[in-house]
């Protein structure tokens, strides 16, 4: 193995191209994925961050928080069902809001809730304030500034920051229900809500309780004129959700696959330039799997260094991408990065393994 | 004891539907500390008879053994391990790992060998010592002369301390000047480690070296002198 690193070391420029290919390839992963992660939690933020496990819709409103109403006697009708433990209501106003200072609108997503999601504080208690996602920043919001929502520019004040809070790629905005139902009502005059309807109820059960049998139980209650599915249903129920995370990850794991190409056919050739060096090793007594060894130590190597390489470098493109993009450069992925790109680098240079175990040592001699 | 023992071997390759016979009935017995030269032309079944006693090849028929061990039916596995703990190769064009330094091309026999790190590199040292090429030994292969490769290639044959030594065309790449020098090495070497080198060669002048010179034509080996 210690042949291996010290060809690694003596002679880099020789593992170039397959570096350079693998940086490419890891910059290429890591923003897929970035992209791919910001857009779900842009998505999704808002539904993940909800308290309880199951949401209550209206039937007919086929999981869409927009189209749902849940009318005050449904309501109740939900907090009797045995298991429920406790139901909170919830509402949506999507619309644009102008920012003191910006020439380009931010689109929001005002709620207005009664069960504190996870990460938000209490609903706070004067109409017309807000706590806002900290995505809005890039658009130039700041914490004392006032929004204007909608056509009718009804006036918000954000009084705090809360994160990953954000629906349908549109930044969370988070007030008490009397803030969302005015909102509401100012963006859409045809849609004002009786008192005590909402959208979407947050349903948690009780200690015990079998939550898929809660919500058979709470639509069974309502004679079928709601909708409970459990939190994580609800999330991959919103639209283009499942669509977007299988796209980019067929994309994602074809960049995988060729990555362990790039590494397959770099040491296929380099295998065969070295084919006099290695029937040497043989012969002087190294097994097929100590000169294997060096060829997938390399490999791992190579595969490491590109990462860190193409990691830098897709943190660098980060700083230019505007702030807007949907990109997210996690933890999680990077590590989900790395060893795919380890394992497929490994794999890739298995494909030497038989053209290794092929040499004769009988050639080093002549 | 003899170091190597050739019995009745016959090395043959299929080629279509006839047969090469590439060495014929050779039988040899080499004494420890004894230094054989195998002298012939080109094709004549010198270096696949050498190949058979290092354990690159395996015989088609007849007995090879090895201070005492007959290893004419080692599988491959035993065969690497053999050619590990047991023979010590010169090759012709040297082939020294370019990459790593006369000491480490010493150091990588060891490696594979997994052996004690410290007394390997105690004994890389000493070999170099020996060889004259203490100043040299962190020189790549690519900044030592013809004479000093081949001096590097020669400690490395004697670094698992073989029991058998197998030299093919050292001097072919050298001047004759240089050969002989390369060559007075070689025996100094065998005879300080009490070794048995067999020494491949079509340059009869450096045949007086050895203690017996062995012709081999056509595969068919006889006895050409005694020194």
């Amino acid at each position: 193995m210690k042949v291996a690193l010290l060809e690694l070391r003596r002679r880099p420029w020789r593992f170039a191209p397959a570096v350079i290919a693998l940086v490419l390839l890891t910059v290429l992963l890591l923003v897929l994925g970035g992209l791919l992660d910001g857009l779900y939690n842009g998505f999704t933020g808002a539904l993940r961050a909800q308290p309880g496990q199951l949401l209550t819709y209206a039937a007919d409103a086929k999981l869409s928080v927009v189209r749902s109403r849940i009318d005050a006697a449904t309501t109740a009708e939900v907090k009797r069902v045995p298991g429920v433990e406790q139901v909170g209501g919830l509402g949506v106003a999507l619309v644009g809001a102008k920012v003191p200072g910006q020439a380009t609108e931010a689109s929001v997503a005002l709620f207005g809730y009664e069960r504190a999601p996870h990460g938000v504080p209490a609903p706070p208690r004067q109409t017309g304030q807000v706590y806002a996602d900290t995505s809005l920043k890039a658009y130039g919001v700041r914490a004392g500034q006032t929004l204007l929502l909608g056509p009718t520019q009804y006036t918000v004040e954000v009084v705090g920051w809360v994160s990953d809070t954000n629906f349908l790629i549109q930044g969370g905005l988070w007030g008490n229900v009397e803030t969302w139902q005015a909102a509401l009502a100012s963006a859409r005059p045809d849609q004002v809500l009786a008192p005590g309807t909402y959208q979407v109820l947050t349903v948690s059960t009780a200690a015990g309780a079998d939550p898929t049998r809660v919500a058979a139980a709470i639509d069974v209650a309502t004679g079928g004129t709601t909708h409970t599915v459990t939190r994580s249903f609800a999330v991959d129920s919103l639209p283009g959700i499942k669509q977007q995370r299988s796209t980019f990850n067929a994309i994602i794991y074809t960049t995988f696959f060729v990555a362990a190409l790039v590494v397959a056919l770099f040491f296929a050739l380099l295998t065969l330039e070295r084919i006099g060096m290695y029937a040497v090793f043989k012969a002087m007594g190294a097994s097929s799997g100590q000169v294997f060894g060096q060829v997938v130590v390399q490999a791992i190597v190579i595969a490491a260094l590109s990462f860190v390489l193409g990691a830098m470098l897709a943190l660098a493109a980060r700083g230019v991408i505007p702030a807007q993009v949907p990109l997210q450069l996690t933890g999680g992925r990077a590590i989900e990065v790395a060893v795919g790109l380890i394992v497929m680098s490994t794999l890739g240079s298995a494909l030497s393994l038989r053209r290794v175990v092929g040499i004769d040592p009988a050639t080093a001699i002549g | 004891m003899t170091a190597l023992q050739l019995e009745n071997i016959r090395k043959v390759y299929q080629s279509g539907e006839g047969e090469i016979v590439a060495v014929d009935r050779a039988s040899l017995e080499v004494g420890d500390a004894e230094i054989v030269a195998l002298v012939g032309p080109s094709g004549s079944g010198k270096t696949t008879l050498l190949s058979i006693a290092g354990g690159l090849l395996s015989p088609s028929e007849g007995r090879v053994v090895v201070a005492g061990d007959d290893i004419s039916g080692y599988d491959p596995k035993r065969l690497t391990k053999f050619r590990r703990e047991s023979v010590g190769f010169v090759f012709q064009s040297v082939n020294l790992v370019p990459f790593l330094t006369a000491r480490e091309n010493l150091l990588v026999v060891a490696e594979f060998g997994r052996r004690d790190k410290k007394k390997s590199a105690a004994r890389a040292d000493q070999l170099l010592g020996e060889l004259g090429l203490d100043k040299r030994k962190s020189n790549l292969p690519a900044q030592l002369s013809g004479g000093e490769r081949q001096r590097v290639a020669v400690g490395r044959a004697f670094m698992n301390e073989p029991d058998l030594v197998l030299i093919d065309e050292p001097t072919s790449a050298l001047d004759t000047k240089l050969g002989e020098q390369v060559m007075e090495l070689i025996v100094t070497e065998v005879r300080a480690r009490d070794t048995a080198a067999v020494i491949v060669t079509h340059d009869l002048r450096m045949t007086h070296y050895a203690d017996r010179t062995l012709n081999i034509t056509d595969g068919v080996l006889c006895d050409a002198s005694t020194s």
